[in-house]
């Protein structure tokens, strides 16, 4: 394969250079326990409470709210069983939406197993929670409320900063999974009344198997992962040194390229947009148009279907995912299409395609062509598109 | 897990070059089965001589690589033969020929099996005969136009 072209940046992202020089000490050298007694250990524990800080800073929180994870599943999974747990005795009611991440939603299923109550809120056309609606499910029994940031699948940017509002309001916990966001948008958990955010390091130029909780000084929440005394007694595991180190570097970097890397990828998201919407009849855009991740596009192609879809661009040298890669090979259409109202027929026939500073104008050019040789290939082969055209000669 | 690196050779051969795919104008036999619900409709078109030889097979298909795959074997294993020899053409059949499909995928061999069927059951009702052991195809009701409807287009 000549060409490559890496469309699937929401699904992970590669190590940046700088990143990488930064960890690579830390396991062939500096590689001691930041929890044992010498000295050098000591300097390990060092580093990593000086990355601690760096992403505290990046939410506007103190370091000692920030709780180092294996990734944005284990913060997820933490937040709302940890929570569930330490509240037992004042509810039993969870509010969350429809499109959330699986680590969300199975978790939520699972307490659902264990005698907790979930309302799955629903999502207008565009993927957006409506504040009003998640302010009408609050109960007396209500012990939290979890609205991701923004959408892995559509990249709709959900109203965080005015639910955290209804959430404070009603004193109750707010939890954002904002695996796609962070790093990505401004985010600010003081002015957003955020109690919990889950956050993961390889979503941003990071190393995979880190990332972080953040949880509010006050907020009681049971531990999930028991064992050693490490982070600061709440999440048991050897201290990833490299991984925090690696978590830290690509989180500065984030930050100080963010608004040049909104500005640039937001410009290639559209001309994609614009190009395939005039090129290619009987297409839709999945999520809103504006309040958008900067570097997410999402297709619905009428009468095909994604997988074939995916497999044609993937002969073509281009990297893209149909929903998320977490339900490739589940059978059931993407919840967060279903969400927004799509048939089944319409939501197998989606693609993802998330690009990063890396993508150019000259990639966004080829994969407008390819896709639309390969679409028109596609309803060549079509059943359904065949019955369209017939339908509308009469 | 990735559907592409759990094709076999076959399977991504008959997906990427498809045999037999298109329509054939006043075909002796037309079925569709399948529903969009499960990302699946296949369409086989059977010719059909005097000696109830099938001449020609072709397919139209929405669905995964292995939907595709499975119609495309499907057509050239019903190919020059009589009609109630296209009928023992089942969906291990097209299988095998594929050099097998991952689990999840297995029902797309099953949907070419219920399409060969119902191009014949076509077949046999537009001649008004009866092939043993034929049973009648299963119609699914499409949700789209509705939505389409809803939205103005």
């Amino acid at each position: 394969m000549e060409k490559l072209i890496y469309m699937d940046n929401a699904a992970t992202t590669r190590v940046l250079p700088e990143v990488f020089e930064a960890m690579k000490p830390y396991f062939t050298e500096e590689y001691w326990n930041p929890a044992s007694a010498y000295k050098t250990s000591g300097e390990a524990a060092q580093k990593v409470e000086e990355s601690r800080a760096v992403i505290a800073n990046a939410i506007g929180a103190d370091p000692k709210e920030i709780f180092f994870t294996a990734g944005g599943s284990e913060s997820d999974n933490w937040a709302i069983k940890g929570v569930a747990d330490a509240l037992k005795e004042k509810g039993n009611h969870i509010i969350t939406t429809k499109i959330e991440h699986h680590a969300v939603l199975h978790t939520c299923e699972f307490l659902e197993k264990h005698g907790y109550e979930v309302t799955y809120l629903p999502v207008d056309e565009n993927g957006v929670v409506n504040p009003a609606d998640v302010e009408a499910a609050i109960r007396p029994e209500t012990i939290l409320i979890s609205v991701m940031f923004a959408n892995n699948e559509i990249g709709t940017i959900e109203p965080i900063a005015e639910i955290g509002k209804i959430a404070h309001e009603h004193k109750i916990y707010f939890h954002t999974d904002a695996v796609q966001a962070f790093g990505h948008e401004e985010i600010d958990v003081n002015t957003m009344n955020i109690d919990l955010l889950s956050s993961s390091a390889h979503k941003i130029n990071g190393p995979k198997g880190i990332g972080f909780l953040y949880i509010r000084k006050g907020v009681k929440i049971s531990n999930l992962i028991h064992g050693g005394g490490q982070e600061n007694g709440r999440r048991a595991g050897t201290t990833n040194t490299a991984g925090t180190v690696g978590y830290a570097k690509a989180t500065e970097i984030a930050l100080a390229r963010m608004a040049d890397r909104k500005k640039y990828e937001s410009a290639l998201r559209d001309r994609l947009i614009d190009k395939v919407l005039a090129e290619i009849p009987y297409t839709r855009v999945n999520g809103h148009r504006e309040k958008r991740l900067s570097n997410n596009v999402s297709f619905c192609f009428r009468f095909i279907e994604g997988e074939s879809l995916l497999i044609m661009l993937n002969q073509k040298g281009i990297c893209a995912s149909s929903g998320s890669a977490c339900t490739s090979g589940s059978l059931d259409p993407s919840h967060v299409l279903l969400a927004i109202g799509l048939p089944h027929e319409i939501a197998h026939g989606s693609v993802r395609l998330t690009l990063s500073e890396e993508t150019t104008e000259e990639d966004i050019d080829y994969i407008v062509d390819t896709l639309k040789q390969i679409v028109d290939r596609l309803r060549s082969m079509s059943p359904l598109y065949e019955d369209f055209v017939k339908k509308n000669k009469q | 897990m990735s559907q592409v690196t759990d094709y076999s050779e076959k399977v991504m051969d008959h997906f990427t070059n498809p045999r037999n795919m298109g329509e054939i104008e006043n075909a002796s036999g037309v079925g569709t089965v399948g529903n969009a619900k499960c990302g699946d409709i296949m369409r086989m078109y059977l010719d059909i001589d005097e000696n109830h030889i099938v001449q020609e097979a072709k397919f139209k298909t929405f669905g995964c690589g292995a939907a595709v795959a499975t119609s495309s074997m499907a057509t050239e294993l019903v190919k020059g033969k009589s009609v109630n020899e296209a009928l023992e053409v089942t969906n291990k059949a097209v299988m095998e020929a594929l050099d097998g499909l991952p689990p999840v995928k297995v029902h797309c061999s099953l949907l070419a099996e219920q399409a060969i069927h119902a191009a014949l059951w076509d077949y046999a009702e537009k001649n008004g005969i009866t092939i043993d052991g034929l049973k009648p195809p299963v119609n699914d009701i499409d949700e789209t136009e509705e939505f389409y409807q809803m939205q103005g287009e």
